[in-house]
C-alpha cells in the first residue's frame, strides 16, 4: 500500500510538473483541444488512482472536474475564463494535496466544496487558490532509466579497476604515507560505493509474482481446472537481472503444476482433495540464496510412468529401476520429455524441465525435488543473491587462475590429509573422503594445462552439482574474492565448462568455472553409475551425529563448534583486533565484528577468526587454527555452570570441550535493536474500516516507538487501543483509549477525542494513556 | 553510394572492414587463455573495465600458425565484445561496396567472410565481415 501510495504521489508529481506549461497555455487559448486533452487525461488518471487508493477527497475533486472537462470535449459548454481558472485551482489543489500525503501534513477540506461548486455552470465567482500551501517535502524518490544504472554499475568497475592500477602504481616505488593515507581513503569509498551501485539494482521479486495470479486463474480456467494461488514473501529482493533470467522458468514450472501436476476437479474428488487444486509460490532469503519454492497439492511426479516413458525412448529400464528415488524424480529433468501423454496447448510447447534446470543452473542456482505420488510437488530454485556479484574462491591450475562460485564448495581439503583416499578404480580415479566416495577430476588434466612442477600436494575441493558431488584437484587455492561476473561470448561458452567471466582487481580476466558443465565433460554421469544408491543405503548407516569444526584455541585445547553456526573461517592480521568500546573487536571486510575469545589475544601477528552467524548478528570467535571437521556423537556432558563450553564429548576417545554458540551470542553479540521489539508499548488500531489509520497514523505511532497491530494475537493485551470516534472498540476494551475526530474542534467539554491530523495531541493522549494518567 | 572502409592486414592479407562494424582499434594486452575453447578463440583480455574475447583471425581463415599480432579491431555481436587481431591497419576511406561476381572463388576459409570488393587505385582488397569470422555464430547474410 505503502509502495503504491509513494508511486502515485511520484507520478502525479511527474505529471503536473509537466502539466504546468500545457495550464498556462490552455489558459492563453482555452479553444485549443489538445491541451484540453493532457488535462483531462491527467484528472482522470488522478480519479482512478484515488479510488484504487482509496482518497476520497482528491477523487471527488478530480471526478469534478472530469466532468466538467468532458463537457467541455463534446461541446456542452465552453471554456470560459470562468471555467478554465476553476479548473486550473482545481488542479492547484490537487497538487496541493499530494504534497500534503506526502509529507503528512494536513490541509483544510472545506476549500475543496466551494472550488467544486465553481465548476458549475452558470458561476461568476472567481475561485480562489487557497493561502500559503503545505510546505513540500523534499521528494525522495526519482525514477531511473536502467540503461543509467546499467552505466552507473560500469562505471563503478572502471573505477576500482583505476583505484587498483594506481595502487599497484604506488607500491612501486616509496610511498609518502600522506598520499597511502589518500589512497586507503579512496580505497573505502570506492568500496562503499560499489556497494551502494549494487543495491540499486536490486528489485522486488514482486515483480516476478505480480503477474501470476492473473497467469494462474487463465491457464487453470483454460484446463477447466480451479487453482487457488497463494503467495508469499513478494519483498524479498533479487537482482533485476535475475528477475528476468527467472521469468521463463518460473512461468513454465506453474504452467506444468496446473497442466500436469493438479488433475481435473472431479478426479481430485474422486481422490478425496478438495476441487480446488492449491499452488503455492514463495520466496525468501537465505544466507546469500534466494529460495523460491512453487508448490502444489497435484498428483506428483509418478516416477513408474516417467521410467516407461524412457524406456520406451531406447533407455536401458535396468539401469533406471537401480536408480535411487531421488535420481528417479530428477529423470524429469531428462530433455525431450513430457510427462503427459497428450500436447496441450498450455504447456505442450516443446519446453521440457531441461531447459528450466539450465537455465537457473546457468546462473549458478540449483533446483530440488520434492514429490508425493498423489499428493504433491515441491520445487525448490535456489538462486544467488546477485547475478552481478558472486562470492567465490580463486584457484589455481598451473599458472592460470579460475574462480569457483564458492555456493557449489562444500568444502576445500588437502590431499595429505589421512582422512583422504585417492585410488584409481578402473582408470577412473575416485576420491574418499570421510567414507564418502566421489569422482575425482583433475582441473590441470581437464583443461590441458601443465601444472607447475612444484611437486607439492594438491587440494581437492568438493563440488556439488545438482546430481551428486565430486572432488576437483586444483594445484592452489588463493583467495576468497567478491567477484562482478558476466556472461562470456558464445564462443567461449561453447567449451561447455565455464559459467562466465570476471575482471578481478588484478585487471586480468578470469573464467568462472561451471561446476555442472565440468562434471559433464568430464564424463561423470551421475545418473546412469549406481553410485546414489550406494551412497543413499550408506548414509542410513552412518552415525547421526552433529558436523563439527574441530579447532586448537588460543589456550591451546582442541574445542569444537557445530558446522551450522560458523559463517566462515577468515584469517585476519595481529593489529586488526582492537580493544576497543570495553571489548575487543576485529576488523573484517571493513566491519567491526565482536571478538569472542578464550585465552589471550595480544602478541600475535595473525589469527584465525570464526565468523558466527545468527540471523542478522554477527560475533567472531579467535582461535589459533581450523582442524579437521567432524561428527560429534550424541552423547555430551553438560557443562556445570553457563560459559562459552556448553560440554565436554568423547572424540576419537579424546575429551573435547564444545563452544555455546548460544553464550557466545547472548554475551558478545552488539544488541541495539532487538531490546525496542520487548519493551515498545503496543497500540491496537481498531475499527479503521476505510485504512486510513493503518495509512496514515501508523507510521507516527512506530517512529514514536510504539509497536502497531490491527488485530491482537492470543495472549497479546494492548497498552493503549486507538478507535476512530464513530466506531465502538472491538477488542481490547479494557485497555485505555484514545478517540480520534474527524472534526477539527471538539464537541463540548466533555469531549477528550483527539483531531486525528493533531499529530503532537495524538502522541500526548497517547503516552498519557499508557502512562495510567488518563483523564477519564 | 560509398560507406568508410577500415584497410586492414588480417592473416598476411589486405582486407577492407566497414568501420560501422569496428567500434575501436586497440592494442592487447596480456590475454587469459581459455582451455578447451575452439583454437579460434586467443583468450580474454581486459579493455578498461569490460572484458573482450580475442579471436585469433589468422586461425579463424584457416592458416596454420596462430597470428603474433597485438593490435586488435573491437567489434560487437549480438552483445558481446570481440577484439579480432589484425597485422596492421592501412588507411580509412569511403570505398563502394562491389559484389564479387566475375566467378571469382574464394578459398574455403575466405568465403564465410567475404562480402565484395572495394577497389582502391585499381588493387582490388576483398571487403570481409568481422562477424562471420568470431567463432561459435552463424553469420546474417
Amino acid at each position: 500500500m505503502d509502495d503504491l501510495l509513494q508511486e502515485f504521489i511520484a507520478e502525479t508529481r511527474e505529471t503536473l510538473e509537466a502539466l504546468s506549461g500545457e495550464i498556462v497555455a490552455w489558459e492563453a487559448h482555452p479553444e485549443d483541444s489538445a491541451r484540453l486533452d493532457a488535462i483531462f487525461r491527467f484528472v482522470h488518471t488522478v480519479k482512478g488512482s484515488c479510488g484504487f487508493l482509496d482518497l476520497p477527497r482528491l477523487g471527488r475533486l478530480s471526478h469534478a472536474a472530469e466532468d466538467v472537462l468532458a463537457q467541455v470535449r463534446v461541446g456542452e459548454r465552453t471554456p470560459d475564463r470562468a471555467l478554465v481558472n476553476s479548473v486550473l485551482a482545481v488542479v492547484d489543489r490537487i497538487g496541493e494535496l499530494v504534497e500534503a500525503i506526502e509529507s503528512g501534513a494536513s490541509l483544510e477540506a472545506s476549500g475543496d466544496e466551494l472550488l467544486i461548486a465553481a465548476l458549475a455552470e452558470g458561476t461568476q465567482e472567481m475561485a480562489q487558490a487557497s493561502g500559503p500551501s503545505a510546505p513540500r517535502a523534499a521528494a525522495r524518490s526519482v525514477r531511473l532509466n536502467v540503461d543509467l544504472l546499467d552505466r552507473m554499475m560500469s562505471g563503478m568497475s572502471d573505477m576500482v579497476l583505476a583505484r587498483n592500477e594506481l595502487a599497484r602504481r604506488l607500491r612501486q616505488g616509496d610511498i609518502d604515507p600522506a598520499i597511502e593515507a589518500a589512497l586507503e581513503r579512496l580505497s573505502m569509498t570506492v568500496g562503499e560505493m560499489r556497494d551502494t551501485v549494487t543495491r540499486t539494482r536490486m528489485q522486488k521479486i514482486d515483480a516476478l509474482f505480480s503477474a501470476l495470479p492473473r497467469m494462474v486463474r487463465d491457464t487453470a480456467a483454460g484446463l477447466g481446472k480451479s487453482v487457488m494461488l497463494h503467495i508469499d514473501g513478494s519483498d524479498v529482493e533479487l537482482d533485476r537481472e535475475m528477475i528476468e533470467v527467472m521469468r521463463d522458468p518460473l512461468v513454465h514450472i506453474i504452467r506444468n503444476s496446473i497442466d500436469h501436476g493438479i488433475e481435473a476437479p472431479h478426479q481430485r474428488r474422486g481422490a478425496g482433495k478438495r476441487e480446488n487444486g492449491r499452488l503455492s509460490v514463495s520466496a525468501r532469503q537465505s544466507g546469500n540464496q534466494i529460495i523460491i519454492e512453487i508448490a502444489d497439492d497435484g498428483r506428483g511426479i509418478d516416477t513408474e510412468k516417467l521410467i516407461a516413458k524412457l524406456v520406451a525412448g531406447g533407455r536401458d529400464e535396468q539401469q533406471l529401476r537401480r536408480l535411487s528415488r531421488r535420481a528417479q524424480l530428477a529423470l524429469v529433468f531428462e530433455p525431450g520429455l513430457s510427462s503427459k501423454d497428450e500436447v496441450t496447448e498450455v504447456s505442450g510447447r516443446g519446453v521440457g524441465m531441461d531447459v528450466v534446470r539450465a537455465a537457473i543452473e546457468q546462473i549458478g542456482g540449483r533446483v530440488e525435488l520434492d514429490s508425493v505420488l498423489g499428493k504433491g510437488l515441491r520445487i525448490s530454485i535456489h538462486v544467488p543473491l546477485t547475478l552481478s556479484i558472486i562470492s567465490a574462491i580463486v584457484v589455481g591450475a598451473g599458472n592460470q587462475r579460475f574462480a569457483i562460485s564458492r555456493q557449489a564448495i562444500e568444502e576445500i581439503v588437502t590431499d595429505r590429509s589421512d582422512a583422504i583416499r585417492i585410488d584409481t578404480l578402473g582408470g577412473a580415479r575416485v576420491a574418499t573422503v570421510r567414507d564418502r566416495r566421489m569422482p575425482l577430476v583433475d582441473l590441470g588434466g581437464l583443461l590441458g594445462i601443465e601444472r607447475a612442477e612444484t611437486g607439492e600436494s594438491q587440494l581437492l575441493a568438493i563440488l556439488s552439482v545438482s546430481e551428486g558431488s565430486f572432488a576437483l584437484a586444483v594445484d592452489t587455492v588463493l583467495d576468497n574474492e567478491e567477484l562482478v561476473v558476466k556472461p562470456a561470448s558464445p564462443a567461449v561458452m561453447a567449451a561447455g565448462l565455464y559459467a562466465g567471466q570476471t575482471l578481478p582487481d588484478s585487471g586480468l580476466p578470469m573464467l568462472m568455472l561451471d561446476c555442472a558443465g565440468m562434471a559433464q565433460v568430464a564424463g561423470l554421469d551421475f545418473s546412469r553409475d549406481a553410485n546414489e544408491a550406494f551412497e543413499e543405503e550408506e548414509a542410513a548407516q552412518e552415525p547421526a551425529g552433529l558436523p563439527a569444526l574441530l579447532f586448537c584455541d588460543l589456550d591451546g585445547t582442541r574445542r569444537a563448534v557445530p558446522l551450522a553456526a560458523v559463517d566462515r573461517v577468515e584469517q585476519v592480521e595481529g593489529s586488526a583486533v582492537r580493544f576497543a568500546a570495553g571489548r575487543f573487536r576485529v576488523t573484517i571486510d571493513g566491519r567491526i565484528l565482536p571478538l569472542a575469545a578464550h585465552g589471550t589475544l595480544e602478541g600475535r601477528a595473525r589469527l584465525s577468526v570464526l565468523r558466527l552467524k545468527d540471523g542478522e548478528s554477527e560475533v567472531s570467535y579467535a582461535m589459533d587454527e581450523a582442524l579437521d571437521i567432524i561428527l560429534l556423537p550424541e552423547e555430551m556432558v553438560p557443562a556445570r555452570v553457563p560459559g562459552p563450553v556448553a560440554g565436554v564429548t568423547l572424540v576419537d576417545g579424546e575429551q573435547i570441550e564444545l563452544l555455546d554458540v548460544l553464550w557466545v551470542f547472548d554475551e558478545h553479540a552488539d544488541r541495539e535493536v532487538e531490546t525496542e521489539g520487548e519493551t515498545a508499548p503496543l497500540c491496537l488500531i481498531s475499527g479503521d474500516s476505510d485504512g486510513w489509520m493503518s495509512s496514515f497514523v501508523r507510521p507516527i505511532l512506530e517512529s514514536a516507538g510504539y509497536r502497531v497491530a490491527t488485530s491482537l494475537a492470543p495472549g497479546e493485551t494492548p497498552a493503549v487501543v486507538l478507535v476512530p470516534e464513530e466506531s465502538a472498540p472491538a477488542e481490547g476494551a479494557k485497555a485505555p483509549l484514545v478517540r480520534l475526530r474527524r472534526r477539527r474542534s471538539a464537541a463540548g467539554a466533555g469531549d477528550d477525542s483527539v483531531y486525528r491530523y493533531d499529530r503532537a495531541g495524538l502522541l500526548s493522549a497517547l503516552e498519557a494513556q499508557v502512562a495510567g494518567k488518563g483523564l477519564r | 553510394m560509398s560507406n568508410l572502409f577500415l584497410i586492414a592486414h588480417v592473416a598476411g592479407r589486405t582486407v577492407a572492414i566497414d568501420s560501422d562494424q569496428v567500434e575501436s582499434v586497440v592494442d592487447i594486452g596480456e590475454v587469459t587463455a581459455v582451455p578447451r575453447a575452439s583454437p579460434h578463440v586467443r583468450g580474454l583480455a581486459a579493455l578498461r573495465s569490460r572484458v573482450v574475447t580475442v579471436v585469433d583471425t589468422q586461425s579463424a581463415l584457416g592458416q596454420e600458425g596462430g597470428s603474433a599480432a597485438s593490435r586488435a579491431v573491437i567489434t560487437q555481436v549480438d552483445g558481446h565484445h570481440y577484439a579480432l587481431l589484425v597485422d596492421h591497419l592501412d588507411d580509412v576511406a569511403p570505398f563502394e561496396l562491389r559484389p564479387l561476381g566475375g566467378g571469382v572463388t574464394l578459398d574455403p576459409a575466405w568465403r564465410a567472410a567475404g562480402r565484395g570488393i572495394v577497389e582502391r587505385d585499381g588493387e582490388p582488397i576483398l571487403a570481409i565481415d568481422l562477424a562471420a569470422l568470431v567463432p561459435g555464430q552463424i553469420a546474417a547474410h
